[in-house]
């Protein structure tokens, strides 16, 4: 199932939580050859993980992790505009109608249907968070699976060549690519729905107290 | 409704000092029909700055009895970014209850819905509205509003930044190549649909661009935008 959780949520569930962590330092340190810091227990957390963002996590069955993404206001500090601005010409991108999703990770093992449920809970949150875009990082590997589950950012920029191209992108998941990835995660909309509303409880913005 | 809003913004747009935001925030007040609208800034000292609605003696109580600390919305919103509903905080403690009745005794309203603004450097505010309605109208008042909502909360905010002392200008302010492309065209009398077009861009992110060009040019509006924009020489047409 989508979660939606908060610093405050993650610390009750610190086995979902590690198990992020972990992921995340296989995907980034291990896979990808990135400079994040990885401590002595195996986990990947950086400076923006102390500023409360939102994470939305894929949960397999036992509390398992099957991937992940992290979201934070461009309008406070955020990642996309402290190192990635000269992807788009140098220039900071600060609108309250856009989010910054950043360490999308997938589990090892996990399929392209789990980045498409993760894309799914993206989608869920511009339509009733009213905003416009998200706005993320991405390798040249996960820039062909977004391609393969129907949800192509489009590009301001990028770097580097092959298999090493970093590019930054914008999402807007509106009717078409909604379906899309809805389809291609399995999920139905209405579910997509049930597990926001678990979270945010009935027309509300904010993460209900768990 | 609409161009009244938009009245109330260029209003705090051509705001020189405070004292015009508090003049716009009581207007934004009565446009929006609740009994309370205010801006909170609180530095990382605990300092207070705003502007709003509520009566002169709940301001000087909420300062003397440091409610600050206490205040389940301000603790709230601190770990949020997503807009609040004052029913979703917790309330349960005896200090925040006591604290609740002390609020509703002066006349702030038993319905709240906050704004949670991250700034650059750390900085935090919040935007509030407060009202005396059923829940099930105050939901609906929330559904309907709350994107403008969020949007003035940001402008109330950008113009505050402009109002701190000692501040320094805001790094980033120019705009991109594809938003001086953006706007250009806007200024040269094309469509949105032409403009993107033109840039082989989808009409959404065509918005993007134009919103983040509006942000920092501190306009109000498209038209504003590309007024200015043309005014400051950012743009030759």
């Amino acid at each position: 199932m989508l979660r939606y959780m908060t610093t405050e949520g993650l610390a009750r569930c610190p086995g979902l939580r590690d198990a992020m962590f972990r992921d995340r330092a296989a995907q980034f340190s291990d896979r990808l050859g990135w400079a994040v810091a990885v401590d002595a227990a195996g986990l990947e957390r950086d400076q923006y993980d102390a500023l409360d963002p939102l994470y939305v996590i894929w949960e397999q069955g036992c509390g398992r992790h099957g991937g992940s993404m992290r979201l934070l206001p461009t309008t406070g500090r955020c990642m996309v505009n402290d190192h990635f601005a000269h992807l788009n010409g140098g220039v900071q991108v600060s609108s309250p109608v856009i989010w910054e999703c950043t360490r999308f990770c997938l589990a090892p093992g996990a399929g392209p249907h789990v980045a498409a449920a993760l894309m799914l809970a993206g989608g869920e949150l511009l339509e009733r968070q009213g905003l416009d875009h998200l706005l993320g990082v991405f390798d040249a590997n996960m820039e062909r699976i977004y391609r393969r589950i129907g949800a192509s950012p489009e590009v301001l920029g990028s770097a580097g060549a092959g298999r090493d191209r970093t590019s930054l992108g914008l999402w807007s998941l509106t009717g078409g690519a909604r379906a899309r990835v809805a389809r291609r995660a399995g999920i139905s909309p209405a579910l997509s729905q049930l597990w926001y509303r678990r979270a945010f409880g009935a027309g509300s913005f904010c993460l209900q107290p768990a | 409704m609409r161009t009244g809003l938009e009245r109330i913004l260029e209003t705090v747009e051509r705001a020189t000092a405070p004292e015009d935001m508090q003049v716009a925030i009581e207007a934004l007040r009565d446009s929006f029909g609740v009994r309370h609208m205010v801006y909170h800034w609180v530095s990382a000292a605990g300092e207070q700055y705003g502007c709003g609605t509520y009566g002169a003696d709940w301001v000087a109580r909420y300062k003397a009895r440091d409610y600050l600390r206490i205040d389940p919305v301000v603790q709230g919103c601190l770990q949020n970014f997503q807009p609040v509903d004052w029913k979703q905080l917790d309330w349960s403690g005896k200090a925040q209850r006591a604290f609740q009745a002390d609020a509703i005794a002066h006349g702030v309203g038993h319905q709240g819905f906050s704004i949670p603004i991250r700034g650059p450097n750390g900085q935090f505010a919040l935007f509030t509205l407060s009202h005396d309605v059923d829940d099930v109208t105050w939901a609906a008042f929330e559904q309907r509003h709350s994107r403008d909502l969020i949007l003035i909360a940001h402008y109330f905010n950008s113009k505050a930044l402009e109002f701190q002392p000692g501040r320094t200008p805001a790094p980033g302010q120019a705009l991109s190549p594809r938003e001086v492309d953006a706007m250009t065209l806007l200024a040269m009398g094309y469509s949105r649909a032409q403009v993107a077009n033109s840039l082989s861009i989808s009409e959404h992110t065509l918005r993007a661009y134009i919103e983040s060009a509006r942000l920092k040019l501190g306009a109000a509006n498209t038209t504003h935008a590309v007024a200015r924009a043309i005014s400051r020489g950012l743009i030759v047409c």
